[in-house]
C-alpha cells in the first residue's frame, strides 16, 4: 500500500521532469530508464548508459593521444620556424611592406593545413583570403587564388571555384625544407601572372595564440613603378645594383628569391600554428569528454541504485505478502 | 576569444615603439590598409603585416660609423644577427667585393664563393651558395644565402673529385637541361676549390 503510494508519487515527479527540460539532451537520453524505474519494470537496463560511457572513454583516450602527438610535432617544428624568421626581415627592411598597394592583378596565396581537427585556423585564413579578394576586386582590378593545403581548398572551391588558379596539397608528406618550397615557389611564379602576391597564413606567436598575417610580395615592374613614384620605395633608386646583369634582371631575381623566402617562413609558421591549434583543440576535447564521463557515471550509479532498490522493494513486499 | 584579447594587447603595445623614420612611414602604409579593410570588411580584424613583427632599423647616421653591422641569414638559421665587424668580402657575380662601414647603398647578387668576415680577433671564412646582399646607408649589411658553410668543414679531396665528375658530365651532356645542371656543378665545385686553396 505504501509502496503503491510511493510509486504514484514518483510518477507525479516524473512528469514535470520530462516536460521542464526538453533541451537537455543528456537528461532526455536517460529518460527511458528513469521512466521504466518509476513505472515499475523489473529489469532496468544500465546497458545504454554503460555503452555511452565506454565510447566516451575511448574518445577521451584518442584525443589525449592526439594532443601528445601534436605537442611532440610542435616541438620539432617550432625551432625551425623560429630560425627561419630572420629570412624575410632583410627583404622587408629593403623593400618595405605595402599592403595597400594598388595593382591590377592580385594573387592571394592561402596557406592552410591538410588535416583537420585543428581548431579555427583554416577558417580564419579563408575568411581573410576572401576579404582580401573582395578588397582587391573592382572595375579594373582582379584577384585570383592559389591554394596550398586541402582544408582551404575545400572551403574555397565551394564559392570561388573559377578564381582558383592553382592548388597544391600534401605539402607535409616529407618534412618541410627549403628546396621543396623553392620548387613550389618556382611553379607558382611560372604559372601565375601577378602584379602583387599576398600570402595569407597564421603566424605562430605562442601555443595558444596565432595571428593571421598577410605578407605582400610585389612583381619587379610594380617595384620599379613604386620606386619611381616616390613614397615608401623612393630610396630604392639610391641603391646601386652590383651584378653583371641589368637592373631589371636583378630585380626579377630579387622578387623571386623574396617570394621563396617569405613562402618558406609562412609554411613553417602555419605548420606550427596548426600543431598548436590541434593541441588546444584536443585538450579541450579531452576535458569535455572527462566532464561528460563524470555526468554519465553519476547517472549510471543512480540507475543502478534505483534498480537495486526496486528489486529489494519487490522482494520485501513479496515476503511481507507471504507472512502477513 | 583569448586569441583576440592577446592580439589587441599586442597591437596596443606596438604603438609605443621608439621613434624611427622607418616606423613612421611603415605605420602610414599600414594605416591606409587598415582603413581600407575596415571600410569594406567591418566584421573581421585586419591581419597583421610583417612590419609589425620587425625591429625597426636605425636611420643613417650623420658621421661615419666605425663598425659594420652584419646579418647573415639562411633558411634554417641566422648565422649572425646584428654582429659588429670591421669588413666583409662578399662574392658578387662580378667578383669579390669588399664592404666597409659607410659603403654606398647597394643591392648585390651573389654567386657561389667565399665570404670572409673580418673582425678584431681574426677572419672567419664561409663558403656561400647563391643569394643576395643588401648594404644600407646606415652601415647595415644583410646577406641572405641558401647555404653557408665554414670552410674548415669542406673537404678538398671530395671537392676535386666532384669537379672532375661534373666536368665529365658537362662534356657528355646532350640536352640543354643536362648541360645547365652540369655547368652549375662545375661552377660550384671550382669555386669551392679556389676558396679552399686561396
Amino acid at each position: 500500500m505504501a509502496m503503491a503510494a510511493l510509486r504514484r508519487e514518483g510518477r507525479r515527479f516524473a512528469t514535470p521532469l520530462m516536460s521542464a527540460n526538453p533541451a537537455n539532451t543528456l537528461r532526455s537520453s536517460l529518460l527511458p530508464s528513469e521512466e521504466q524505474a518509476i513505472l515499475g519494470v523489473r529489469s532496468i537496463s544500465t546497458q545504454v548508459v554503460r555503452n555511452r560511457m565506454k565510447s566516451v572513454k575511448n574518445i577521451q583516450k584518442i584525443t589525449k593521444a592526439m594532443k601528445m602527438v601534436a605537442a611532440s610535432k610542435l616541438r620539432a617544428i617550432q625551432t625551425r620556424a623560429e630560425n627561419s624568421r630572420g629570412l624575410w626581415q632583410p627583404f622587408t627592411a629593403l623593400l618595405g611592406d605595402l599592403p595597400s598597394v594598388d595593382v591590377k592583378k592580385t594573387v592571394v596565396v592561402t596557406v592552410s593545413s591538410d588535416k583537420g581537427l585543428c581548431g579555427g585556423i583554416n577558417s580564419t585564413s579563408v575568411k581573410i583570403s576572401r576579404a582580401l579578394h573582395k578588397l582587391n576586386s573592382g572595375p579594373e582590378k582582379e584577384a585570383k587564388y592559389v591554394v596550398l593545403g586541402e582544408k582551404a581548398k575545400a572551403q574555397l572551391v565551394r564559392d570561388s571555384k573559377k578564381h582558383i588558379e592553382l592548388s597544391m596539397t600534401e605539402l607535409q608528406k616529407n618534412p618541410l625544407n627549403y628546396t621543396q618550397v623553392s620548387v613550389l615557389a618556382d611553379d607558382i611564379l611560372k604559372n601565375v601572372e601577378f602584379d602583387a602576391l599576398r600570402l595569407v597564413f597564421n603566424k605562430f606567436h605562442s601555443v595558444i595564440s596565432f595571428m593571421p598575417t598577410t605578407a605582400t610580395v610585389l612583381s619587379p615592374e610594380v617595384v620599379e613603378r613604386e620606386a619611381e613614384s616616390g613614397g615608401k620605395l623612393g630610396d630604392l633608386d639610391l641603391y646601386e645594383i652590383e651584378g653583371a646583369e641589368t637592373k631589371g634582371e636583378v630585380l626579377q631575381n630579387l622578387t623571386e628569391f623574396q617570394f621563396s623566402c617569405v613562402l618558406f617562413n609562412a609554411v613553417l609558421e602555419n605548420a606550427c600554428s596548426e600543431q598548436g591549434a590541434r593541441m588546444s583543440a584536443m585538450d579541450s576535447s579531452s576535458r569535455n569528454a572527462g566532464e561528460m564521463l563524470d555526468r554519465l557515471t553519476l547517472a549510471y550509479n543512480r540507475t543502478r541504485q534505483a534498480s537495486i532498490t526496486t528489486e529489494l522493494i519487490e522482494i520485501i513486499s513479496g515476503a511481507s505478502a507471504l507472512t502477513g | 576569444m583569448l586569441r583576440h584579447f592577446t592580439t589587441r594587447l599586442l597591437s596596443r603595445s606596438i604603438k609605443f615603439r621608439p621613434f624611427s623614420t622607418n616606423v613612421a612611414a611603415a605605420s602610414a602604409a599600414d594605416d591606409a590598409f587598415v582603413k581600407a579593410w575596415r571600410s569594406t570588411i567591418p566584421n573581421l580584424e585586419p591581419p597583421k603585416t610583417p612590419l609589425s613583427f620587425m625591429q625597426p632599423r636605425p636611420p643613417a647616421p650623420s658621421t661615419l660609423p666605425s663598425k659594420l653591422t652584419v646579418n647573415l641569414v639562411l633558411p634554417y638559421s641566422s648565422e649572425f644577427s646584428n654582429k659588429e665587424v670591421d669588413m666583409v668580402i662578399i662574392p658578387a657575380t662580378n667578383g669579390q667585393m669588399g664592404i666597409l662601414p659607410g659603403h654606398v647603398s647597394t643591392i648585390a647578387e651573389l654567386k657561389p664563393g667565399l665570404l670572409s668576415v673580418h673582425e678584431e680577433n681574426g677572419v672567419k671564412k664561409y663558403f656561400v651558395s647563391g643569394g643576395f646582399a643588401f648594404i644600407h646607408a646606415n652601415s647595415f649589411a644583410d646577406i641572405i644565402a641558401v647555404e653557408a658553410v665554414p670552410i674548415d668543414q669542406l673537404d678538398s679531396a671530395s671537392a676535386q673529385k666532384g669537379l672532375a665528375e661534373f666536368t665529365q658530365k658537362l662534356s657528355s651532356a646532350s640536352t640543354d637541361l643536362e648541360r645547365a645542371e652540369a655547368q652549375i656543378g662545375v661552377d660550384v665545385y671550382s669555386a669551392i676549390n679556389s676558396a679552399l686553396s686561396g
